[in-house]
C-alpha cells in the first residue's frame, strides 16, 4: 500500500478531538532506545544499519498495536512522501533526510509512529490529540515493554537507556505538546511565559519559522532533561506546566476581549479579509492569518465554522500537502499563487466575523 | 561576533537558554545553525550545541589517542558530533562524563524505568509489602519484639532487592 493511501485523509485527521484541543493541539511522548552490541546509527556503516533494522522492524510490526500498520524503508519513500510525514508531525526533519537502512512503522490512524535508525536505533512516539500527555506516556510505556521482551536494549543500571546523544540518556523520554497561544502573543505575555517555563528545565519554542519567530503562534513545550528523574515525574511536571499555560492563555483571551476587544476584532477581521481575498500568499503569512482566524473561531466570531477546517487549512497550505492537493510539483513562487487560490476557494462559504456575541469559548 | 562552532563566519543566530540560575549563550553562523538543527525545534537540543563547544572539553581527560574498543570512536569524533559511536562508548569515555551529565540533567544516575530482567522479582516486592503490613500492626499492638524481628527481615529483603537493581 502506498503511503498516500494509508495516511488518514487530512480532514479526518483534523477532526480528531481531545481535551482542551482549542489550545493544546496535540500531545506526544517519545522514547529513545538502542540495541546492545550495535553501533549507533550515526556511526554505523550501512550494512550495520541494515542489520539493526532487519532485527527491529519485524518485531515492531508484530506488535498488536501495529496491526494493519504501514512500514517502509526510507529509500522507498519519495521526497514528497517524506515531507508529507514531516508536515503531519510524524517524523523528524532529520529522519526525512535519511534513506536506506532507516525506516518507519506507522500505526493505523497514526497514533503510534516508530522511527528506526534515526539518531537512535529506535525512536518510538505516541501521539494523542489535545492535552493527553499521561495517556501518551502510558501507551508508549506499554509498547516499549512489549518490545523489550524481544529486543536486547543497551542499558546500564547507572546511566539507564544508552542513547547516541548524552542529552537523551537515562529515560530517553521526550514529552511534548503543541500549543496554539495567540492570546499570550497578542497580550505580549509570551516572553515572560517562555522565560519562566525555561527555569523549570523545560523548553518552549516556536514550532514553525526560523530563529525567534513563532509562525502561526504555535509553540512546543518539552522536557530537556532525561536523567535522574522517573518518567512519571517528568510527565507530571510537564502536565502541570501545561495546565498552567492553558489557564494563562484562556485568561489572556478573556482579558483581551475585556480591554482590547476592538484591537482583537481588527486583527481577526483583517485576517479574514486577507485570507479570503488574497491572490498571492506565502506560507508564512498564511500561517499567521489562519492562526488569527482560528482565534476568531475560539472567540465565537464564526459560530458556524468548525475549528477543524482551520486546522486542516493550516496543514494543507504547507508545501507537500499543497503539491499533493494540486497533483503536480510546484516552484516556490507558483506555490504562493496556488495557496491563495486554495484559501479563497475554501473560505468562500465562510461568513464574515460576527462580533456581537464574542466570548471566550472553553 | 564570530560563530562559536566554526570560529570562521559571522554569527547571525543567537540562542539563550535559562535553566534555573544558569544562563547559557551560543552564537552561531547560518551554516552551523543549520547543521546543528538550531532552527528545527523537533530536533534541536540546546545542550547539543554546547556539547560541541565547551562541555565536551570536560571529557577530554581520556586523551585524544584512546578509541572505543567496540566501535573505534575517538574523543575528537565525540567533540565533533556531540554523539557517541556505540553503547560501549559510555564505558570507554566514562571518565569526565559525570561533569558533562551534571550540566545537562537533573541527576547523574538513572532513576526511571528498568528492563524486566533487572526489575526486583515480584514475589520479593509482594513479600516486602506483607512484611511492612505486619510491622505496622505489630507497632500498633505495641508488640516490639515481633516488630524488631520484622524490621530485620524487611532490611534483609530490601538488601536482596538492592542487589538485583544495582
Amino acid at each position: 500500500m502506498s503511503l498516500r493511501s494509508f495516511l488518514s485523509p487530512l480532514p479526518e485527521a483534523c477532526r480528531r478531538t481531545g481535551p482542551h484541543d482549542r489550545i493544546v493541539l496535540s500531545s506526544r511522548v517519545r522514547l529513545a532506545r538502542n540495541l546492545r552490541g550495535h553501533p549507533f546509527p550515526g556511526h554505523a556503516k550501512k550494512p550495520d544499519r541494515v542489520r539493526a533494522m532487519d532485527t527491529i522492524r519485524p518485531i515492531v510490526e508484530s506488535l498488536p498495536e501495529m496491526a494493519g500498520a504501514y512500514a517502509a524503508a526510507m529509500d522507498e519513500l519519495t521526497p514528497a512522501d517524506k515531507q508529507l510525514l514531516v508536515e503531519r508531525h510524524l517524523i523528524s526533519r532529520e529522519h526525512a533526510a535519511r534513506s536506506g537502512g532507516s525506516g518507519i512503522v506507522l500505526s493505523k490512524e497514526e497514533s503510534l509512529c516508530v522511527m528506526i535508525n534515526e539518531e537512535d536505533h529506535l525512536r518510538m512516539q505516541s501521539l494523542q490529540p489535545g492535552l493527553q500527555v499521561r495517556q501518551a506516556w502510558a501507551r508508549i510505556d506499554q509498547v516499549d515493554s512489549a518490545l523489550e521482551k524481544r529486543l536486547e536494549y543497551a542499558f546500564s543500571s547507572d546511566l539507564g537507556y544508552l542513547t547516541a546523544c548524552p542529552t537523551n540518556l537515562g529515560t530517553g523520554i521526550r514529552v511534548s505538546a503543541m500549543l496554539h497561544l495567540p492570546g499570550l502573543v497578542l497580550d505580549e505575555q509570551i516572553n515572560k511565559i517562555i522565560q519562566s517555563v525555561s527555569k523549570l528545565g523545560l523548553a518552549v519554542r516556536g514550532l514553525y519559522g526560523e530563529g525567534t519567530e513563532a509562525l502561526g503562534n504555535i509553540f512546543q513545550v518539552s522536557n530537556q532533561q532525561t536523567l535522574g528523574e522517573t518518567e512519571a515525574h517528568i510527565v507530571e511536571r510537564i502536565a502541570k506546566v501545561l495546565d498552567q499555560i492553558l489557564e494563562t492563555e484562556v485568561n489572556a483571551r478573556k482579558r483581551l476581549l475585556e480591554t482590547k476587544a476592538k484591537a482583537v476584532f481588527n486583527y481577526i477581521g483583517r485576517a479574514y479579509g486577507i485570507v479570503s481575498n488574497a491572490h498571492v500568499i506565502t506560507s508564512k503569512e498564511a500561517m499567521n492569518q489562519l492562526s488569527l482566524l482560528r482565534l476568531g473561531v475560539d472567540l465565537n466570531l464564526f459560530p458556524e465554522v468548525p475549528r477543524a477546517l482551520l486546522e486542516e487549512l493550516f496543514v494543507l497550505i504547507q508545501q507537500a500537502h499543497l503539491q499533493q492537493h494540486i497533483g503536480i510539483k510546484l516552484e516556490p513562487d507558483k506555490r504562493d499563487l496556488v495557496r491563495a487560490d486554495l484559501l479563497r476557494e475554501r473560505l468562500q462559504l465562510m461568513p464574515r466575523p460576527q462580533t456581537a456575541d464574542a466570548r471566550c469559548l472553553e | 561576533m564570530l560563530c562559536n562552532a566554526c570560529k570562521q563566519n559571522e554569527a547571525t543566530v543567537h540562542l539563550t537558554q535559562i535553566a534555573g540560575d544558569d544562563m547559557k549563550k551560543v552564537d552561531l553562523c547560518e551554516a552551523c545553525s543549520k547543521e546543528k538543527h538550531a532552527t528545527d525545534p523537533e530536533n534541536f537540543a540546546f545542550a547539543d550545541v554546547l556539547l560541541g563547544l565547551g562541555a565536551a572539553q570536560e571529557v577530554e581527560q581520556v586523551g585524544p589517542e584512546s578509541r572505543c574498543p567496540a566501535c573505534g570512536y575517538s574523543q575528537p569524533d565525540f567533540k565533533k558530533t556531540g554523539r557517541f559511536g556505540c553503547p560501549e562508548c559510555y564505558t570507554t569515555f566514562a571518565e569526565g562524563l559525570e561533569a558533562l551529565l551534571k550540566s545537562m540533567h537533573k541527576g547523574t544516575r538513572h532513576n526511571g524505568k528498568l528492563p524486566v530482567a533487572l526489575q526486583p522479582p515480584r514475589d520479593a516486592s509482594t513479600k516486602l509489602k506483607q512484611l511492612q503490613k505486619r510491622l505496622d500492626k505489630a507497632v500498633l499492638d505495641e508488640d516490639y519484639e515481633t516488630a524488631a524481628a520484622l524490621r530485620d527481615e524487611i532490611r534483609q529483603v530490601r538488601g536482596q532487592l538492592g542487589d538485583v537493581a544495582a
